[in-house]
């Protein structure tokens, strides 16, 4: 294994550490990168679901005028049809495929219908009737927990229940002078990836079943399309298509887009396209859970963290889908990365009758970072400190322990993250003192409306699934060296717009002393290598890269020996320098890579290795509330400049300031290409975005006309800054970074807000109606 | 009704519905397939192109809307600034998951072809008619104005 402390980029980097082309550019800037609804395949047919327009009902009655169908040659489907289980697996097994029964949500898919064309489908709804009987529903998470009449998810609608426990935290308010409780609420977040969610089913007969798609996890997929058929693992195969952004909405949903589709191609024995529109994916497919928090801190007045305690209510949505695994991650990060001897989260899981809302860049996190980090800025105000100051009292360092009772003994660049985004922000001279509301309204009378403020959140990612998800910590890698020098490899997790391709082509180059030029990953299969788990929790880099460096450290072997018979040196004795193969001991180059791999195969060597990863070990007691609960930790500070129209509530953001502790920059520019957007998604999610629904429980806001997401017009200036404190479990000390880039801006943005106008918001977006509401609510407090 | 139509430098007749779309005309009807779907509504600029030298999003254009002998640019066409910016886009990773790439890059083309000396502000404006969800634009805006350094 490589070691961590022996390498620099500067000196000994053939590829890792270097700004390279994104491999997959060429293709994406033609438009010739084949997303799923270029495809086509012959005698193609399309599908068109019906769904429920209730939020709660029963069916009584599904009625389908076969006959006309079959004259129309348009095919219906029902759970009934259905050759497997009627069952999506993800953790729970609560999600059906077709509803049978009842319905839990406005969009549930009831019946399918399956034609030459996506007209005649759409045509064919008329000759469906499905009967209902509305049942009462419930859309609010502390009011479905433990609803005396309604059920959804067992008997108290809790699907997930997760908790830490450190301390008393009783005594620790008992020694606080000061104690600060606050409720918060934050939205259902929409993806918004550009491309909507599609998949096409290619059956051969009814004996096996290939789905194309656009996707994170196409292992999720296998499994789901294998037991909604009844059909053996090995006889599915997915192909992940160009895939137009996920930021987790592709997760679970895509087990329901392919699924729907297989079944479609096995009930015709066709290939069948399913391709959402915008409004439909925006009305059916999963969000960011919305969530109420209850979050009280506790502080000295010489600024001791004394005790936190933190409900947490995730609204999951009618099915449970990855309500478990969000949960975790939410419960595990409530308490921030601070040291805090008394600390009590409680953390649940709801169903509601809304769409099953899921796996969203941060994963459960963002909803309660917005709420710790302006518990942590409201407890340094309530004692006159600088909030940067308070936070640096007690952020984890390294030989620190976590709230849950983790020691992390090495990687903890939060302390450098804080120093370098205070620095190149100019903090301290940026920082004034926030106003009273008295002073806001004495310089409106002077004219002046538009006030700057900056805000700050320091914030920590447990890299990978953790303890809850340990069971799915696996990669697999393949690697095959071609007879013109070339080589090709395999994994198991996606790109998808995030960097992956390059960034492993980089591991592999460096691995193995070929060309970046001469590297190619080919797309994700599952008949290529083994399950290796989602393409999540930042984990791609890491998991892939192992694997990768596994199988890549085989092949130096294989390659090596070769080498060493051919000129008569010791294998033991070889290494890989600037694309040549040398001598250690004398220096003296033998032959160059590509040779080196022409060599091997003239020789009849074995040129196709496998490899494989299995995360660090975690642990977690939920009895006890403390573990080791991830391999590793990534670090952040963001800070967040504004400025504030204190008549009318807008807010402008000027820039924001980004400094990521990564572990090692693998590629300094896709790195900087997730922060910038991840910070931008953040930012959305902070100021502008929220999914409306009706008081049915029918998402209102379905496209990016009534959604908005943040344009060219609202994007600050964002500067992204690295740390590398090298984590030896990573290829080169890498650290997952695709989520946490997002996690932090929405506190610091209304902490800015906060500084700005002396508001406080306790639910985010921070639309110009609350900031407005906030402002005239201050003035009637204080009466001013 | 009958169309008459220069796309990319080529001129093309065809019988097309009068509610056929223009999107679909390219994607479709001729296999332009780089011009992307995002939304139906012309919110999200994924599917822009230049028609008669201006940017549109093209899923909201009927055919029976164009006028005869109207040209159209698409991101499969020739054209010096077109290429620049595609060359710019690679260079500097403006490209992340692609799904509105073209329709920027058709955008970007747009502006620098009625003012290669647009500032950071009237790129921004510019722009605005395209949804990015991956980049935060930040990567864009640097491939652009490389361009512009070297038109």
């Amino acid at each position: 294994m490589f070691l961590v402390k022996e390498f620099s980029s500067e000196v000994d980097s053939m590829a890792v550490g270097k700004r390279l082309k994104r491999k997959d550019a060429d293709t994406k800037v033609t438009g010739e990168a084949p997303y799923a609804y270029d495809m086509s395949f012959a005698d193609e047919q399309y599908l068109a679901v019906i769904r429920s327009p209730y939020a709660h009902a029963r069916i009584v009655n599904i009625a389908i005028d076969y006959k006309i169908l079959e004259s129309l040659g348009v095919v219906a489907g029902t759970a009934k049809d259905i050759p497997g289980k009627n069952i999506l697996h993800v953790i729970l097994d609560d999600w059906p495929l077709l509803a049978e029964k009842v319905v839990r949500h406005v969009g549930e898919p009831v019946v399918i219908l399956v034609a030459a064309s996506l007209h005649l489908a759409e045509e064919a709804r008329k000759y469906v009737s499905i009967e209902y009987i509305e049942i009462p529903a419930v859309f609010d998470p502390v009011e479905a927990k433990d609803h005396p009449t309604i059920q959804i998810f067992e008997e108290n609608n809790v699907c997930s229940y997760w908790q830490q426990k450190n301390g008393d935290v009783e005594k620790g308010f008992a020694e606080s002078d000061i104690v600060i409780e606050n409720e918060y609420r934050t939205p259902a977040q929409e993806h918004a990836y550009i491309e909507t969610q599609g998949c096409i089913a290619v059956p051969q007969g009814h004996d096996s079943m290939t789905v194309y798609g656009s996707m994170q996890c196409p292992f999720y997929v296998q499994r789901c399309v294998a037991e909604i058929l009844g059909m053996e693992w090995s006889k599915v195969n997915i192909i992940q298509t160009t895939t137009g952004g996920a930021f987790g909405g592709k997760e679970d949903v895509p087990n329901q887009v392919g699924s729907l589709a297989a079944l479609g191609a096995w009930l015709v024995r066709k290939p069948v396209k399913f391709l959402l529109t915008r409004e439909e994916d925006i009305e059916t497919t999963s969000k960011r859970h919305p969530a109420v928090i209850r979050y009280k801190t506790g502080v000295t007045k010489q600024g001791e963290l004394k005790a936190i305690k933190v409900e947490v209510f995730l609204n999951t949505g009618a099915y449970a889908t990855l309500a478990p695994a969000v949960l975790y991650r939410a419960a595990m990060h409530a308490a921030g990365p601070y040291r805090c001897g008394n600390v009590d989260v409680q953390a649940y899981a709801v169903t509601t009758n809304l769409v099953p809302f899921g796996a969203f860049r941060g994963f459960g996190s963002p909803q309660v970072i917005f709420p710790g980090e302006e518990q942590m800025d409201r407890a340094a105000e309530s004692i006159g400190m600088d909030p940067s100051d308070f936070r640096e009292l007690h952020i984890l360092k390294v030989g620190d322990k976590t709230t849950f009772g983790q020691v992390i003994d090495q990687s903890v660049g939060l302390e450098q993250t804080l120093h370098k985004a205070r620095e190149q922000s100019g903090w301290y001279k940026k920082r004034k003192p926030t106003p009273t509301i008295a002073q806001v309204l004495e310089e409106q009378k002077k004219g002046k409306y538009r006030r700057k403020g900056i805000g700050i959140s320091t914030i920590f990612y447990g890299c990978f699934l953790g303890a809850a998800g340990k069971l799915m910590s696996r990669s697999g890698a393949y690697v095959q060296v071609e007879p013109d020098g070339s080589v090709r490899f395999a994994v198991g997790t996606t790109e998808m717009g995030q960097g992956m391709i390059t960034v492993l082509s980089q591991i592999v180059a460096e691995e193995l002393g070929i060309e970046y030029e001469k590297v190619y990953m080919t797309p994700v299969d599952t008949s290529r290598v083994p399950d290796s788990g989602p393409t999540v929790a930042s984990r791609a880099t890491i998991m892939s890269g192992r694997a990768l460096q596994d199988a890549c450290k085989q092949l130096r072997t294989l390659i090596y020996d070769k080498v060493a018979l051919k000129y008569e040196v010791d294998a033991t004795d070889i290494e890989i320098k600037e694309f040549q193969i040398q001598e250690i001991t004398t220096q003296k180059k033998l032959l160059s890579v590509s040779d080196a791999i022409k060599l091997v195969y003239q020789e009849r060597g074995q040129i196709a290795v496998a490899g494989w990863d299995v995360a660090p070990p975690t642990h977690y007691d939920n009895e006890k509330g403390q573990g080791d609960a991830y391999s590793a930790y990534a670090w952040c500070t963001n800070i967040v400049e504004v400025e504030v129209d204190s008549q009318i509530g807008t807010v402008d953001i000027l820039n924001i300031w980004a400094a990521h502790d990564v572990g090692k920059a693998i590629n300094p520019q896709t790195l900087e290409g997730q922060i910038e957007g991840g910070s931008l998604q953040g930012l959305g999610y902070g100021r502008y975005e929220e999914i409306i629904f009706t008081p049915e429980g029918r998402v209102l806001s379905n496209n990016l006309g009534t959604y908005l997401i943040p344009t060219t017009k609202e994007t600050p200036k964002i500067h992204s800054i690295i740390v590398e404190d090298p984590w030896s479990g990573g290829p080169y000390g890498a650290k997952g970074i695709g989520e946490q880039p997002l996690m932090g801006i929405a506190p610091a943005l209304t902490n800015a807000i906060a500084n700005a106008v002396g508001v406080r918001l306790n639910t985010i977006p921070a639309t110009p109606e609350r900031v407005w509401a906030a402002i005239q609510e201050k003035i009637e407090e204080e009466k001013v | 009704m009958n169309v008459k139509i220069t796309i990319n430098g080529k001129l093309i007749t065809r019988e097309v519905p009068e509610n056929r779309r223009l999107l679909d005309f390219l994607r479709e009807d001729l296999g332009l397939k780089g011009t992307k779907y995002g939304c139906d509504q012309g919110e999200c600029g994924a599917c822009s192109i230049i028609l008669n030298n201006k940017i549109v999003t093209s899923c909201i254009i009927l055919m029976a809307q164009i006028p005869q002998n109207s040209t159209v640019l698409t991101i499969e066409g020739t054209d010096h600034v077109l290429q620049l910016i595609q060359e710019k886009f690679k260079e500097f990773g403006a490209a992340q998951c692609g799904a509105c790439t073209t329709g920027m890059i058709m955008a970007a083309t747009s502006l620098l072809h009625l003012d290669p000396k647009v500032n950071q502000k009237e790129i921004e404006d510019g722009l605005c008619g395209v949804l990015c969800r991956c980049t935060g634009y930040t990567k864009i805006y640097d491939a652009v104005k490389e361009a512009q350094k070297q038109l």
